[in-house]
């Protein structure tokens, strides 16, 4: 049985959000974890789209995965901005480093 | 077989943005995992959003990262992850099995396309209200922008104290006192 391309591009989606979800609980860099959310977005919109595919609405999959696009966009501006500031402000990136819980 | 192809890169290009070492090589990953989606949602048929995710995805957010980098440096991090990775994995492979689960029996609808409204009809008419979302989020960007751009005043007992690189010089062995110089004299002037 060969996989519909509909499936392959599901699978590409699982991967995605598995290895976006990983990047998420493992990295301590303050920009890499906007990456991974980089990671988990692109899944996102390309699960908008199978979907718009798999249903016949293409078009109205494409006007959600825009506006997904655009604040995914924002989103990664306002966390590098963030992650340049705390690098300025306390001299480093690790998410660690930042915590002044203690206990 | 060119939908596997596409799909095994993204993959791969994502697995390297999270396995690289420098952040630099993160980004431009991260870039090709953005041309490589664009690609697929074209082949999709979702043509208008392949060309603004290649744009916006794979350009755009590539330059601010790489603007981003080279302001705030490279910086080695420690082996030590947040959570243990045995947990991690264990937490990823039981969300992709359940994803998997649910839409792996996923069937196209069979009979063609059934929208007729174009693009453009749904975006400015259909879905104005997601349009006005995104020129609010497109000024919450540019404010995003101005602060990363910004020299934020750092309170005094949060400053980096920088050591200096030279060490100051020993001082100097005491001179005799002399007598101060006297002055030169006022010069005449005649007119």
């Amino acid at each position: 049985m060969t996989p519909s391309p509909l499936q392959i591009v599901l699978v590409g989606v699982i991967g995605l959000l598995g290895i976006g979800l990983y990047g998420l609980l493992v990295i301590r860099n303050l920009i890499k974890i906007v990456v991974a959310l980089q990671i988990l977005v692109k899944a996102a919109v390309l699960a908008l789209v199978a979907a718009g595919y798999a249903s016949g609405h293409v078009n109205l999959s494409q006007s959600l995965a825009a506006t997904v696009i655009v604040a995914d966009t924002i989103v990664a501006v306002v966390g590098i901005a963030l992650a340049v500031q705390v690098r300025r402000r306390f001299g480093t990136l690790d998410v660690k480093a930042l915590s002044t819980l203690k206990g | 077989m060119l939908y596997a192809l596409l799909v095994t890169g993204t993959l791969l290009c994502a697995g390297m943005a999270i396995r690289a070492k420098r952040l630099l090589s993160a980004a431009l990953w991260l870039a090709g995992v953005s041309a490589l989606v664009s690609i697929s949602l074209y082949r999709l048929g979702a043509h208008e959003v392949a060309v603004i995710e290649l744009s916006v995805g794979a350009g755009l957010v590539t330059v601010l990262f790489v603007f981003a980098i080279s302001l705030a440096g490279e910086e080695a991090m420690e082996a030590r992850a947040v959570l243990p990775k045995p947990v991690a994995w264990g937490l990823m492979i039981v969300s992709a099995i359940l994803l998997g689960w649910m839409t792996l029996p996923l069937r196209a609808s069979e009979g063609g396309p059934v929208e007729q409204a174009s693009f453009a009809t749904l975006l400015w008419q259909d879905r104005g209200l997601d349009v006005l979302v995104q020129i609010v989020l497109i000024f919450a960007g540019v404010l995003g922008v101005l602060g990363l751009l910004a020299e934020a005043r750092v309170p005094v007992e949060m400053r980096i104290v920088e050591r200096p690189a030279v060490q100051p010089a020993p001082p100097a062995p005491a001179r005799p006192v002399s007598p101060p110089a006297p002055q030169p004299a006022p010069r005449e002037v005649h007119v």
